[in-house]
């Protein structure tokens, strides 16, 4: 069984907050959802929030990665918020990049860089 | 506290199982949290590793003492098809799955020290140890 992670929608935004340990599946399934969701609320931005992930691995970055360009390819921004020291330097050790992402400490400041870019 | 655990890596859940074991331990040796999370992450790349490449395998973690010196030693050990060349995989972004890992290079940087036998058709074992500073 798929454990889902709850998108919510906040004006024009959509927000998820990961607070579990993400395995690959359901990592997958979240991707999908938040796509989905982008459709069927034409939302324009998007803030996935890190605070309480304790480990992203290579793949869990790629799964990442995949959706904040996919979701720029339907139109929609994505904002990674709170990522963790710890999470910050095992991504560096790995080797893993995360060119052209928008991130910000923490959810407040995410919104606001969201509005920033949507709105210039 | 456990001297040694080990975990059968034979389906995407039990790369969690590794980390966490891991993780576990990590802690109890008294590792920090920004240790932790480089030990559990090398155990997940080196579980999805077996995963993807052989398949199946097992990962053990072990408490490691030596000269009044604590550490955690991870064994990764599966009897896949090997590494052809183990120069070549040890060279940042090389990759034989479309970049679904990090790759060993990144796995290294993580720990203190690593060390890795692969033989084309018979398997590979990889170790490696993070000392508590």
């Amino acid at each position: 069984m798929t454990t889902r992670i709850p998108i919510l929608k906040l004006e024009r935004y959509l927000l998820a907050s990961i607070q579990i340990e993400l395995d690959d599946q359901t990592a997958l399934q979240f991707q999908e959802d938040l796509l989905s969701r982008i459709k069927e609320t034409e939302a324009s931005g998007v803030v996935i929030d890190l605070t309480s992930v304790t480990l992203i691995d290579s793949f869990i970055a790629k799964v990442l990665g995949d959706v904040i360009q996919m979701a720029d390819l339907m139109g929609a921004k994505v904002v990674l918020t709170g990522i963790r020291p710890a999470v910050a330097i095992t991504l560096i050790d790995l080797g893993i990049t995360m060119d052209g992402v928008l991130t910000a400490l923490n959810l407040e400041q995410g919104l606001s860089k969201l509005k920033q870019e949507l709105e210039g | 506290m456990n001297i040694r655990s080990c975990v059968q890596v034979d389906s995407e859940l039990d790369i969690v199982a590794a980390r966490q074991t891991g993780r576990e331990m990590a802690k109890d040796i008294g590792f920090s949290e920004v240790e932790q999370a480089r030990i559990a992450t090398a155990i997940s790349e080196l579980a999805r590793n077996i995963f993807l490449y052989a398949h199946t395998g097992t990962i053990c973690i072990s408490y490691l003492e030596e000269e009044g010196q604590m550490g955690i030693q991870i064994e990764s050990q599966d009897r896949g098809p090997g590494i052809s060349d183990v120069q070549q995989a040890m060279e940042d972004g090389y990759t034989t799955s479309g970049g679904l890992g990090a790759g060993l290079p990144g796995v290294k940087r993580l720990m203190d020290s690593f060390h890795i036998q692969s033989q084309s058709g018979s398997g590979t074992q990889i170790t490696g140890i993070k000392w508590l500073r």
